[in-house]
């Protein structure tokens, strides 16, 4: 087998240039399959990253239209087709006691916001761009807030003109970030109004989502009580979606049902309105599927690539054996056996598929390294890609290079000794 | 008395059977060889010469008649076994050497006895040893291509020799040779002979022949005379 295996190199490198030739159709075929699969693996694995550290506990509940009652008006103003919910529909402080009272165990933390929109703190030309959003007291648990100096928002701060901002909005206000400027004033300018917030709290800002974006100037968030946000904003006292954070251990898709169904109950004889419900966990695995139908895709078009290759290597091993009919002559009448003979030219053309296939991993690795540090994101060359690859390509050698081994192995030594 | 190397009564051989251009080659020939003879079967192109090589050579199978070779009753045989009694009882030498390409000619040499299934260390120093015996040793790791046309001959003749033939069975080995170095292909075979080695020569050429020990000829299928050659010159 070894001597088989030496010789089938010996004679694919006296035609490098052939080999080469033929096997392009492999190596591209297996190239792509691996760069695209990396890709896609890096790409998935990078966004069950980011996404989970928004929290695979958290669940949104948030407010939709029912389908069938677009035609009743329910809404106060429409906007592309969407309209919004008047202040009896929406959720209440009320609903959301019953409940926490109704699932104390499941329920870690319901956090609830009230966004402000975006806007600048500071004066002069040291300003930070923010986006201001009036959060509860159990917000930073949901979202995983990691604070350098001073304390988070409290749901007894009530309307108080608390902030807490990020360390570079606080170095740029201050030239610095610790516990030195706590309880300090600064301006913030949202729409048209200039408003003074005391400092409560600095966290640290993470860059490292998917979502962020990095630039010189990045937007972080500015907290204020969630009170003082809707008094400031003219809001109505109700949400149109909040985050319930499932304690740990918890299925969150199955209490996501099960949150979805509570709130649902609250919204049965309303016309226009219902609550639906969705986790991390469930947009993940849309993602995952998504991408995995793309993957699919591409892999029948890289089987496509891999049928032409193979019959490439079926063509060359045809061509191969005519030339080389003296040779299996001669080895016939030296006393190879037909297995020997088949065994010499499977072998030949499984080793021209594995070189391929190598040079196809490789290929694919490197580019699949290439794309997912253009979309910036970690490279995870996928060991079930390579090995199913390899085996690929295996397979494609023997099965195309069956019908050729054979047929010189049937061949009559006497007709192929004569054979110019 | 000795058992014979080749016995072969009534050979026949008949292309394309039961059509209407069927054609007999070989009418019927009886052949004994027996062993450390060196025999020379001379005739003209046409004369069936060739197609009695590849019957003693059992690349080809006789129509009518029987061929026992060395004890082995070829005409029953199947397809492998034929395969096998080529790999261990023939020794082939052809007119255009017919050595594997791109491959060392010490690779050419193992190549019979890889076939044999013989272990490669001592197919690698049995190689050396029949290369040494043709005065090649120092071509070992040269490619056919880098070889003359006469070292050529001689490391096929060491590739003939490979698996211990009981019949070294040479087609024209000179044929494609100058006259001087015919003559070293041809002592090779004289020394070969004084050792013992039965050799069957097929040729075209008197010269070749009268250097033998006993002359067939071959005209029409027939084996039309024979006698005596010069035998062993030595």
């Amino acid at each position: 087998m070894l001597d088989n295996i030496r010789m089938a190199f010996a004679s694919l490198w006296a035609a490098k240039m052939r080999a080469l030739l033929t096997m392009l159709g492999i190596i591209i075929g297996i190239g792509s399959v691996i760069a695209i699969v990396t890709v896609g693996d890096s790409l998935s694995g990078s966004l069950t990253d980011s996404l989970s550290a928004f929290g695979v506990n958290n669940i949104t509940i948030s407010l939709q239209q029912k389908s069938s009652s677009d035609e009743a008006t329910g809404g106060r103003t429409r906007m592309f087709g969407m309209s919004q919910p008047a202040e009896e529909d929406l959720l209440t402080d009320a609903m959301i006691e019953e409940f926490t009272a109704a699932y104390p165990d499941q329920v870690r933390a319901v956090s609830l916001t009230a966004s402000l929109g975006s806007g600048t703190v500071g004066g002069g030309e040291d300003t930070a761009s923010v986006t201001v959003t009036g959060v509860n007291g159990q917000y930073a648990d949901a979202n995983d807030l990691e604070l350098l100096c001073g304390r988070f928002v409290k749901d007894s701060d009530g309307e108080r003109q608390l902030a807490v901002i990020s360390d570079l909005a606080c170095e740029t206000l201050f030239d610095r970030a610790d516990a030195s400027v706590l309880g300090q004033s600064f301006q913030v300018t949202v729409g048209s109004k200039l408003l003074t917030f005391y400092l409560a709290g600095v966290y640290e800002y993470d860059d490292s989502g998917y979502f962020s974006m990095t630039g010189d100037d990045p937007v972080t968030d500015m907290y204020i009580p969630l009170s003082a946000a809707q008094k400031l904003g003219g809001m109505d006292k109700g949400y149109q979606s909040f985050t319930v954070v499932a304690a740990t251990g918890e299925d969150a898709t199955e209490f996501m049902e099960q949150a979805e169904a509570f709130f649902s109950s609250f919204y049965t004889r309303n016309e226009s309105w219902t609550v639906t419900a969705s986790s991390m966990e469930s947009l993940i695995e849309e993602m995952t599927s998504m991408l995995d139908t793309v993957k699919l895709a591409i892999a029948a078009i890289a089987a496509i690539s891999l049928l032409v290759g193979g019959i490439g290597v079926m063509n060359i091993m045809l061509v191969s054996i005519t030339e080389r009919t003296r040779e299996i002559g001669t080895r016939k009448a030296l006393g190879a056996r037909r297995g020997d003979i088949r065994l010499q030219f499977i072998t030949e053309a499984v080793v021209i598929c594995l070189v391929g296939g190598a040079l196809g991993v490789a290929l694919g690795v490197a580019l699949g390294g290439v794309g997912a540090s253009l979309l910036g994101t970690a490279v995870k060359p996928s060991l079930a890609a390579i090995t199913v690859a390899v085996g690929f390509s295996m397979a494609i050698g023997v099965f195309f290079g069956y019908y050729p081994a054979n047929k010189a192995a049937k061949l009559d030594p006497i007709e192929a000794l004569r054979y110019e | 008395m000795e058992r014979p190397i080749i016995e072969m009564r009534g050979i026949v051989k008949r292309y394309y059977i039961g059509k209407p251009n069927e054609l007999e080659i070989l009418h019927g020939i009886d052949l004994t060889v027996r062993p450390g003879e060196f025999v020379a079967i001379v005739g003209e192109s046409g004369s069936g010469k060739s197609t009695l090589m590849n019957i003693i050579g059992v690349l080809d199978r006789p129509t009518q008649g029987s061929y026992v070779l060395d004890g082995v009753d070829v005409g029953s045989a199947k397809d492998g076994a034929l395969s096998a009694i080529r790999n261990r009882k023939i020794g082939f030498v052809f007119q255009t050497f017919n050595l594997i390409g791109r491959t060392s000619a010490l690779k050419n040499v193992e190549l019979p006895m890889l076939y044999a299934g013989v272990p490669g260390r001592q197919r690698a120093a049995r190689a050396r040893e029949l290369l040494e015996q043709v005065g090649m040793s120092e071509r070992a790791g040269h490619q056919p291509g880098e070889l003359s046309g006469g070292q050529k001959q001689r490391v096929a003749i060491a590739r003939a020799l490979a698996n211990r033939p009981a019949l070294l069975l040479a087609d024209e080995p000179t044929g494609a040779l100058d006259s001087a170095t015919s003559r070293t292909v041809m002592d090779i075979f004289h020394q070969l002979h004084r050792q013992g080695m039965t050799i069957v020569l097929i040729t075209h050429s008197q010269q070749l022949a009268e250097e033998c020990q006993r002359i067939l000829t071959l005209q029409d299928g027939l084996i039309t005379s024979e006698r005596k050659g010069a035998g062993c010159r030595a």
